[in-house]
C-alpha cells in the first residue's frame, strides 16, 4: 500500500507524459511520425549496404578512370547546396502548413521542388557526361558501385519530388486538414533523411575520392 | 494518498490533433547556418592542405558526423523531449546496424583481398 502510494506520487504528470499511462496515449501525429521514422531507418540500412559495396569496390577501377579523374567538385558543391537549401525550405514549408498558412506553404513547396529538381538536373548531367566519356556503370567495379549508390539516392530524390507534387495537390484540394498535415510531416522526414544520406555521399564518394 | 486525483491529466486520444509544433523558423535557420559551415568546411579540408594530409579522411568523417548531428537536431528535431525517446532508441538501433554492415563488409573483404592469390596478368 505504501509502496503503491509512493509510486503514484513520484509519477509527475506533465503535458509531456505520453504513451506511458499518465497523460493519455500519444497523439496520432507522434505515432505516425514514429512509424515513418522506422521506415526511414530501414531505408538507411539499405543505403548502408550500398555504401559498404562502394567502400569495398572504390579502388577497383580496372585500368579505367578513378574518381579524381571524373568528379567535378564545383558542381558537387552546387548540388550539395541545392539539397541543403531545399531541406531548409521544406522544413519552413511544413512549419507554415502547421501554422495554417497555405499561401506561405505553397511558396516554400515551389522553392523546395525547384531546388530538388536543380539537384537532380545537375546529377543527371554529371551521369550523362560520365557515360559519354566511356565511364558508364559497366566500365569497372568502382563505377558500378558509384552509379548504384549515387543513382539510388537520385531515385529517392526523384520519388520525393513526385510525392511533393501529390501532396501539394492534396493541400490545394483538401486544405490543411490533420491527415494532410501528417502526410506533409512524414514527407519532410523523408526529405531531411535524404539530405543526411547525401552528407554521407559527398563525404565518402566525392571528397574522399579527390582529396589526394 | 488522494492527492494523485488532484492532478489534471491532459488526455489525448489518438484521433485528437494538437496544433503547432515546438520548432520555430529560428531552429531551422540556425541549423541551416551550421550545416552550411560544416559543408564548406569539408570541401575546404578536402581540397586544400589546411589539415595535415594524412589526417584529412579523419577530418572529413568528423565534419560529416557533425553535420549529420546538426541535421538530426535542427531539421528532424530529435531532442530530449518525451516525444523523441522512442525515435532516438530506434535511431540508436539503426546506427548499430549501419555500423555493423559497413565496418563488417570492409573488414571482411579487406581480409579476403589480403589472402587472394596473385592474379595472373
Amino acid at each position: 500500500m505504501t509502496i503503491a502510494t509512493t509510486l503514484e506520487r513520484t509519477e509527475v504528470p506533465t503535458e509531456l507524459a505520453r504513451g506511458r499511462g499518465g497523460g493519455g496515449p500519444a497523439p496520432k501525429r507522434v505515432v505516425v511520425a514514429y512509424g515513418f521514422w522506422i521506415f526511414i531507418l530501414s531505408d538507411m540500412i539499405m543505403f548502408s549496404a550500398l555504401f559498404a559495396a562502394y567502400a569495398v569496390l572504390h579502388g577497383n577501377t580496372a585500368g579505367g578512370p578513378s574518381g579524381a579523374d571524373l568528379f567535378n567538385m564545383r558542381s558537387v558543391f552546387i548540388e550539395t547546396m541545392c539539397l541543403l537549401l531545399s531541406s531548409y525550405t521544406c522544413g519552413l514549408g511544413v512549419l507554415s502548413a502547421e501554422r495554417g498558412q497555405p499561401a506561405l506553404f505553397l511558396v516554400f513547396a515551389v522553392l523546395t521542388f525547384t531546388l530538388g529538381a536543380a539537384f537532380l538536373f545537375i546529377e543527371i548531367n554529371e551521369f550523362a557526361g560520365m557515360i559519354a566519356k566511356g565511364a558508364g556503370p559497366s566500365r569497372s567495379g568502382f563505377l558500378s558501385s558509384f552509379f548504384t549508390l549515387v543513382g539510388m539516392h537520385g531515385l529517392h530524390v526523384a520519388s520525393g519530388l513526385i510525392a511533393l507534387i501529390y501532396l501539394v495537390a492534396q493541400v490545394l484540394v483538401q486544405g490543411l486538414r490533420a491527415a494532410v498535415l501528417r502526410r506533409l510531416l512524414c514527407w519532410s522526414l523523408f526529405w531531411h533523411a535524404l539530405d543526411i544520406v547525401w552528407v554521407g555521399v559527398f563525404t565518402l564518394v566525392y571528397l574522399m575520392g579527390v582529396y589526394h | 494518498m488522494t492527492d494523485i486525483h488532484e492532478y489534471v491529466f491532459e488526455d489525448r486520444t489518438p484521433g485528437v490533433e494538437e496544433r503547432g509544433s515546438t520548432a520555430g523558423y529560428l531552429s531551422y535557420t540556425v541549423g541551416l547556418g551550421l550545416a552550411i559551415l560544416a559543408t564548406i568546411g569539408s570541401f575546404v579540408v578536402a581540397q586544400t592542405n589546411l589539415l595535415w594530409p594524412p589526417g584529412i579522411p579523419v577530418g572529413l568523417i568528423v565534419l560529416a558526423l557533425a553535420q549529420i548531428g546538426i541535421h538530426l537536431v535542427f531539421f528532424l528535431h530529435l531532442g530530449s523531449s518525451a516525444d523523441s525517446t522512442n525515435n532516438i532508441l530506434a535511431l540508436a538501433f539503426g546506427v548499430l546496424i549501419v555500423f555493423l554492415i559497413i565496418t563488417g563488409s570492409v573488414w571482411i573483404i579487406a581480409n579476403l583481398n589480403n589472402n587472394m592469390m596473385p592474379m595472373p596478368h
